[in-house]
C-alpha cells in the first residue's frame, strides 16, 4: 500500500534550539503509527508541523500524493487531515454538540442567501450536520452531555469531545496528541477501542501517547524520538527490545517506572 | 416637562445609535483578532466626508453614499492586509498601537485629500420635523435609528445563520481550533475589518445631515463608541447596542438637565467608572481559563 503521509528530513529550529531534526517516516491508511519519546522529545512540535501550525525550517511533507509542506492548517483540513491537541483546543463558549458541528464546517457548502433566508437546502444541511454530530457524540460516549457548554466539561470528556470534532470532517489522516492523558482507566480503554475502530475504517492514525501498554497493543508501527531526532523505528516488538530506546526512557525520571515496565 | 424628556430621549437615542454602530465595529474586530481598533472612528469620518466630496463632484446622493461605503470598506481591508496581518508575531498591544498610528495617518490623509472645513449633507428624507407629544423628531433621526436596527438585525442573521458568520464566531472563540476545522482565519480577519469599516461608514453617512462632519470627527466618535463597547462588555454585539444607546442617553440627559458643556465628559466618566467598578461591562463574557 502506498503511503498516505510521508515526512522527509523534517526539522524546525526555535532560535538556537533544534526542536526536531532530520526526522523521516511514512504512514499508511488504516494503520496506527505511534510517535513515542520522553517529554520534550519533539512529538507535539512534529504534529504542529504536519498539521501546518508551524512551518518547518527543513524537509518536506507529502500527504495524499501532494507536497503539502507550505500549506496552512485550514488547507490541510480541507484535504482531509485532522487533529487533536495535547493541551486541548476547544470552543469553550459553545455546547459539546456545537463543537462537533463546527468540525463539519468544511463539509457545508451552500449559498449565503439560502442561509440568511432559511431556505430548505440550508434547513436540510443543518439537520444533516446536527444528526452527524449527534452520532459522533454517541460514538465517543458523550451523547448525554450534548447540550452542555464545553467550558464546564471534565478534562476526560473534553479529550473525547475533541476526537469527535476531529472526526466530523471525515478525515483521511487523524493526528491524536495524548488522547488518553487525564482519562481514568475506563475512559482510556474506551479511547483505545475507539482508535482501533477508526483505523479499522481505513483512516490513517498518528498517535502520541504516554500509556505504553496501549501504544504496544494498538500500533502497527512505532517511531521513537529523543531530543528531536529519530532514535529508532519499527514494529512494537522491535522497538520494545531496542536498547537505545530503553536507555532514552531510563534517562528520564518522570513516568520512568511505568515506561520501563511497559517496555520490558 | 414630558416634552423636554421626550426630546432628550429622541436625541439621545439618535446619537446613541451611531455610538452603537461604532461600538459594533470595535466588537467585530476585537472578536476576530483581540485588537481594539482605534481607527474605527476614522471609518465613520471617511464615510461621511467621501459622501460629501463625491456629491460635490456631481454624483447623486445615493450613489455617493454607496461609493463612500465601498471605499471605506476597501480602506478597512487594506488596514488589515498592509498593517495588521503583516505584523504576524506582534503582540496585541503592538497591534493596537498600529491602529492608533493608522488613525493618525487617516486623519492626516483626510486633511490633504479633502480639507479642514466643516461639511454637511442634506437630510435624505426632507428637513420637516415630525411632532410627537410636543417633542420634535427629524426624519433623518428616524433613518439613523432604522439604519442601525437594520444593521444589527442583518448581522444577527449573518452570525447565527450563515456558514461564514459561524466561522467568525468560531474564530472569536478559539482561533487555533477554528483553523484546524478548516476556517481560513486570515480571510475572517480581512472580512471583519471590511465589515467594521462598512458599518462605520454607514454610520457616518447617516449621521452627517444631523451633526456635520470634518476630517477630525473620528477621534471623539471612537472614544464614545469605545466607552459604549466597554459599557456593554467588549466583544458582545448586544452589549454594543445597549452600551451605545446608554451613552447617547446619558449624554443627552446630561446636556439637557445639567450642562451641555460637559456633554463629552460623560463618555469619559463612563469609561473610568467601568474600568474601576466592572471591567467586564454589562454583558461581558467570563474570562476563559487557559488550559
Ligand atoms: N513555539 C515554540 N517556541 C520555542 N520552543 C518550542 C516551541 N514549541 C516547542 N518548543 C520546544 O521544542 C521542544 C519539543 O517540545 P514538544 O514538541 O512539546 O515535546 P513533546 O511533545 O515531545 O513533549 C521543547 O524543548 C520545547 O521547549
Ligand atoms: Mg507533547
Amino acid at each position: 500500500m502506498t503511503a498516505l503521509l510521508s515526512v522527509q528530513s523534517l526539522g524546525i529550529r526555535f532560535g538556537a534550539v533544534r526542536a526536531v531534526n532530520d526526522v523521516s517516516f511514512s504512514a499508511k491508511p488504516g494503520e496506527v503509527l505511534s510517535i513515542i519519546g520522553p517529554n520534550g522529545a519533539g512529538k507535539t512540535t512534529l504534529f504542529n508541523m504536519i498539521s501546518g501550525v508551524y512551518q518547518p525550517s527543513q524537509g518536506r511533507i507529502r500527504f495524499d500524493g501532494a507536497d503539502v509542506t507550505e500549506l496552512l492548517p485550514h488547507q490541510l483540513a480541507e484535504r482531509g487531515l485532522s487533529r487533536t491537541f495535547q493541551n486541548l483546543q476547544i470552543f469553550h463558549q459553545m455546547t459539546a454538540l456545537e463543537n462537533v458541528m463546527a468540525g463539519r464546517h468544511l463539509m457545508e457548502r451552500r449559498g449565503i442567501l439560502s442561509d440568511l433566508f432559511g431556505l430548505s437546502t440550508t434547513r436540510r444541511h443543518n439537520r444533516e450536520t446536527k444528526q452527524a454530530a449527534e452520532a459522533l457524540l454517541e460514538r465517543v460516549g458523550l451523547a448525554d452531555i450534548a447540550h452542555r457548554e464545553a467550558g464546564g466539561l471534565s478534562y476526560g470528556m473534553l479529550k473525547r469531545l475533541e476526537i469527535a470534532r476531529a472526526l466530523a470532517c471525515l478525515p483521511q489522516l487523524l493526528l491524536l496528541d495524548e488522547p488518553a492523558a487525564g482519562c481514568n482507566p475506563v475512559e482510556t480503554e474506551e479511547v483505545e477501542g475507539l482508535i482501533a475502530q477508526i483505523a479499522h475504517e481505513g483512516v490513517g492514525i498518528l498517535l502520541v501517547e504516554h500509556d505504553m501498554k496501549m501504544v504496544m497493543r494498538i500500533s502497527s508501527h512505532i517511531v521513537v524520538l529523543d531530543h528531536g531526532e529519530k532514535l529508532a523505528e519499527g514494529r512494537p516488538e522491535e522497538v520494545r527490545g531496542n536498547p537505545r530506546v530503553l536507555a532514552a526512557y531510563l534517562g528520564v525520571t518522570e513516568g520512568e517506572e511505568e515506561t520501563a515496565d511497559a517496555l520490558d | 416637562m414630558l416634552e423636554s424628556f421626550l426630546q432628550f430621549t429622541f436625541s439621545g437615542l439618535t446619537v446613541g445609535a451611531v455610538y452603537a454602530l461604532v461600538a459594533l465595529g470595535f466588537t467585530i474586530i476585537y472578536n476576530a483578532s483581540d485588537v481594539v481598533n482605534f481607527a474605527q472612528g476614522e471609518f465613520v469620518m471617511i464615510g461621511g466626508m467621501s459622501t460629501v466630496f463625491l456629491r460635490q463632484d456631481g454624483l447623486p446622493l445615493a450613489a455617493a453614499a454607496a461609493l463612500a461605503i465601498v471605499l471605506t470598506t476597501v480602506i478597512g481591508i487594506l488596514l488589515d492586509k498592509l498593517a495588521i496581518a503583516r505584523a504576524k508575531r506582534a503582540s496585541v498591544l503592538s497591534l493596537v498601537i498600529i491602529t492608533i498610528g493608522a488613525s493618525i495617518f487617516l486623519r492626516g490623509a483626510a486633511q490633504l485629500v479633502f480639507d479642514k472645513q466643516l461639511h454637511r449633507l442634506p437630510a435624505f428624507a426632507g428637513e420637516d420635523p415630525l411632532t410627537l407629544m410636543g417633542a420634535t423628531i427629524l426624519p433623518q433621526s428616524l433613518l439613523v435609528l432604522a439604519g442601525a436596527a437594520a444593521i444589527f438585525v442583518g448581522l444577527w442573521l449573518f452570525f447565527n445563520r450563515s456558514r461564514t458568520g459561524k466561522a467568525v464566531l468560531a474564530t472569536a472563540n478559539n482561533r487555533l481550533a477554528a483553523r484546524l476545522v478548516g476556517v481560513d482565519t486570515a480571510f475572517i480577519m480581512a472580512l471583519s475589518f471590511g465589515l467594521s469599516a462598512a458599518i462605520g461608514a454607514t454610520a457616518g453617512v447617516l449621521i452627517t445631515p444631523l451633526t456635520l462632519t470634518s476630517y477630525d470627527v473620528g477621534l471623539m466618535l471612537a472614544l464614545k463608541g469605545f466607552a459604549a463597547a466597554m459599557l456593554g462588555g467588549l466583544g458582545n454585539p448586544f452589549g454594543a447596542l445597549v452600551g451605545g444607546l446608554a451613552i447617547g442617553l446619558i449624554e443627552a440627559f446630561g446636556a439637557g438637565y445639567v450642562s451641555s458643556e460637559y456633554k463629552d465628559a460623560s463618555a469619559f466618566l463612563v469609561i473610568l467608572l467601568i474600568l474601576f467598578l466592572m471591567p467586564r461591562g454589562l454583558f461581558g463574557k467570563k474570562t476563559v481559563e487557559r488550559v
